[in-house]
């Protein structure tokens, strides 16, 4: 008689204990990047931010799945941890928290969370919602038509999925079988405006019939579960089968932005009850089951990442503000720009 | 040097550009097998492919869109806006995204990209294929707009659209399609976005139009310089974003009196900006108040034959009499 063993469920994805870590430490990034950028607009430092805690648990373990240097993200504001992952720096998030000159999404020029690196693969987006879907499809396009093997993914809020882009850039890319990953993160708001008068069906997912592609639903709050659905797609993809819409359930923790009052439209209780489903405290004790992690270590990884995030901060806090003299400059080309 | 129709010189520019660089991909509701509704594409689905030659659903935003995708990543889309009317789905991606993704990234991604529209009436068109778009675009830092009117310019200003790096709305005077004809350039020839000509030369008026409005200012200025020998000298703008202020003003110098045609209405048109150009620029050089001639403000140009005439010549022979009495004045 053999002895009967249970693969951990990220063995079975083939997760190492040194992915795992880097993924909890990509998601208490992302929160205490969260709470700090908060306390920096409540110190009259920053005169805008927008929130992403509770969302680390999809946005981490989606993201992770994709590889960095070859797949093309496609982000849109809520997603810190999507763009951690893909590879910009906390303090290249504060240069952008801070509007300074060297803040590679632009320059100082759009809206923090607005992010973008070419050098990254990580595409400008607007604040338009939803008008990043069909770029994906356009960038997938162009990936097949280049045979390179690499996906584009692109983010968005539930409340994108009923904007006409959203419709369009899924239609493309379900009739040509594009690469691209659809990943809705479902956090039962569009701003104030629930999602019972968004849509009249529960989940987004379902949406994905209606375009000839497979619609996937997942909670949010497991990054393992996530990540899995995830790299399922990237094969699919990479396969020649198409597009996939993934939705992961999951609940913003803070107000949209920091000039919201989310009191007017949703009750602290609610609110609270989703913390119990705190995506890094899940994944915290994941870690502590599979003997990964255990308190001591985990206070060290959250004193280790406080510091660098504080770090950055008076880094950011110091460079330079971008100079008026440039205002005028890149309405066009210059130069050698294409 | 060959004598082509307007639509045939598009046609042999895009042709010769998608055989040159094939980072070059067409996109539009019917440029496939139909080879668009105006027959530009004709036969490019079966020269370049499927892959190259896409035709898409119905749904224009999603045009635009997919094809700043496909610039961001690499390739050179041309899309194509069945007629420029159905445009306005794709104001959007056009003006908060092509337009403005350079500025938005400090200059780290570029939008290389052609949108062409056949736009403009008098082809029975009514109000749903007859609209003049450009003055909406023209407005937008970051985009580029075109509207050539010979088939030498279609074909020269295609090609730099084409190679430049920014976005770019080339728009086709669907009347000039068919019914302008002339000499096209041999080989490689490209005329510079943003650099107007001078089609008619002339000393005692200056006429700036574009589009289709051109070829009836010509018309009338040869019959009044038989007729009266007044000479009007007729600036194409070609492009007016960004507009050749320097040619214009040059122009209105030498004449000393500014007439400003246009097919749009004639309400916050571009005829506007280029009248409030010349008064800024040359007020104390003009012997006659600055004149604009455009469409008459209504939604948009009607169907039955009488009702657009109207649009296009609301009083008899009205270029003519507006040249002969501003020369006059």
């Amino acid at each position: 008689m053999s002895a009967q063993v249970t693969e951990a469920p990220h063995e079975a994805l083939g997760l190492s204990p040194v992915d795992l870590l880097r993924m909890h430490r990509h998601m208490l990034t992302a929160r205490l990047i969260d709470e700090a950028s908060l306390r920096q607009n409540r110190m009259g430092r920053a005169p805008f931010v927008v929130p992403v805690s509770g969302h680390e648990g999809c946005q981490i373990g989606t993201a992770s799945a994709l590889r960095p240097g070859t797949d093309v993200w496609l982000p849109y504001y809520r997603d810190l941890g999507v763009v951690l992952v893909a590879g910009l720096s906390p303090y290249e998030i504060f240069l952008g928290v801070f509007s300074k000159a060297d803040d590679p999404s632009s320059g100082g020029r759009q809206m923090p969370s607005h992010w973008g690196s070419k050098q990254l693969g990580i595409v400008s987006h607007s604040s338009p919602i939803a008008t990043q879907i069909p770029h994906a499809a356009g960038i997938a396009y162009a990936m097949r038509y280049r045979n390179e093997d690499a996906v584009a993914a692109v983010w968005f809020g539930e409340g994108a999925t009923s904007e006409g882009d959203w419709h369009e850039g899924l239609n493309f890319a379900a009739i040509h079988h594009l690469p691209v990953i659809f990943v809705c993160e479902n956090n039962e708001y569009a701003i104030s405006v629930p999602q019972d008068k968004q849509m009249a069906v529960r989940d987004v997912a379902t949406r994905a019939a209606g375009y000839g592609m497979p619609g996937v639903v997942v909670d949010g709050s497991d990054v393992l579960a996530c990540y899995e659905v995830m790299r399922d797609a990237l094969a699919r993809a990479l396969a020649g089968e198409g597009p996939t819409l993934i939705e992961c359930k999951t609940y913003r923790y803070l107000p949209h932005t920091s000039d919201d009052d989310d009191k007017t439209y949703r009750s602290r209780e609610e609110v609270a009850e989703h913390r119990h489903h705190d995506p890094i405290d899940r994944f915290t004790t994941y870690l502590i089951e599979h003997d990964l992690f255990d308190h001591e270590r985990m206070q060290a990884m959250h004193d280790e990442v406080k510091g660098e995030v504080e770090a950055a901060i008076a880094a950011a806090w110091d460079a330079a503000d971008p100079d008026p003299a440039t205002v005028l400059r890149h309405v066009f080309a210059e130069q050698d720009d294409r | 040097m060959s004598a082509t129709n307007v639509v045939t010189a598009i046609r042999d520019a895009l042709h010769g550009e998608m055989a040159a660089d094939d980072r070059l991909v067409l996109l539009g509701e019917d440029v496939g097998a139909r080879g668009g509704v105006f027959k530009v594409t004709q036969g490019f689905v079966d020269d370049f492919g499927e892959q190259r030659v896409i035709d898409t659903p119905l749904a224009e935003s999603g045009i635009v869109g997919v094809a700043i995708g496909m610039a961001l990543h690499g390739l050179i889309p041309i899309a194509e806006i069945e007629f420029a009317d159905f445009i306005h789905p794709a104001f959007d991606q056009i003006v908060s995204e092509a337009a403005r993704m350079r500025y938005r990234t400090n200059g780290d991604w570029g939008c290389p990209m052609v949108i062409r529209a056949p736009c403009g009436g008098g082809i029975h068109g009514a109000l749903y294929h007859s609209q003049s778009i450009e003055a909406f675009y023209a407005h937008v830092p970051g985009l580029k707009v075109v509207m050539p009117s010979t088939p030498a310019d279609a074909a020269g200003l295609l090609r730099a659209a084409i190679r430049d790096p920014d976005p770019v709305l080339f728009l086709e005077h669907k009347k000039s399609y068919r019914a302008v004809s002339g000499e096209v350039p041999e080989g490689d020839h490209v005329e510079p976005i943003g650099v107007a000509d001078i089609k008619r030369a002339g000393t005692d008026l200056t006429v700036i139009t574009y589009g289709y409005e051109l070829h009836r200012c010509l018309e009338a200025a040869d019959r009044l310089a038989d007729d009266e020998g007044i000479e009007a000298e007729i600036v194409d703008v070609r492009t007016l974003a960004p507009l050749d202020t320097a040619t214009i003003l040059a122009s209105v110098r030498s004449t000393s009196r500014a007439l400003v045609v246009y097919e749009d209405n004639r309400t916050y048109g571009a005829g506007a900006e280029i009248a409030a150009t010349v008064a800024e620029e040359a007020m104390f050089e003009l012997d006659a108040p600055i004149v604009r001639v455009g469409g008459p403000d209504i939604p948009a140009m009607p169907y039955a034959a009488a009702l657009e005439h109207y649009y296009t010549e609301p009083s008899p022979d009205h270029l003519y009499v507006a040249m002969r009495e501003l020369a006059r004045f």
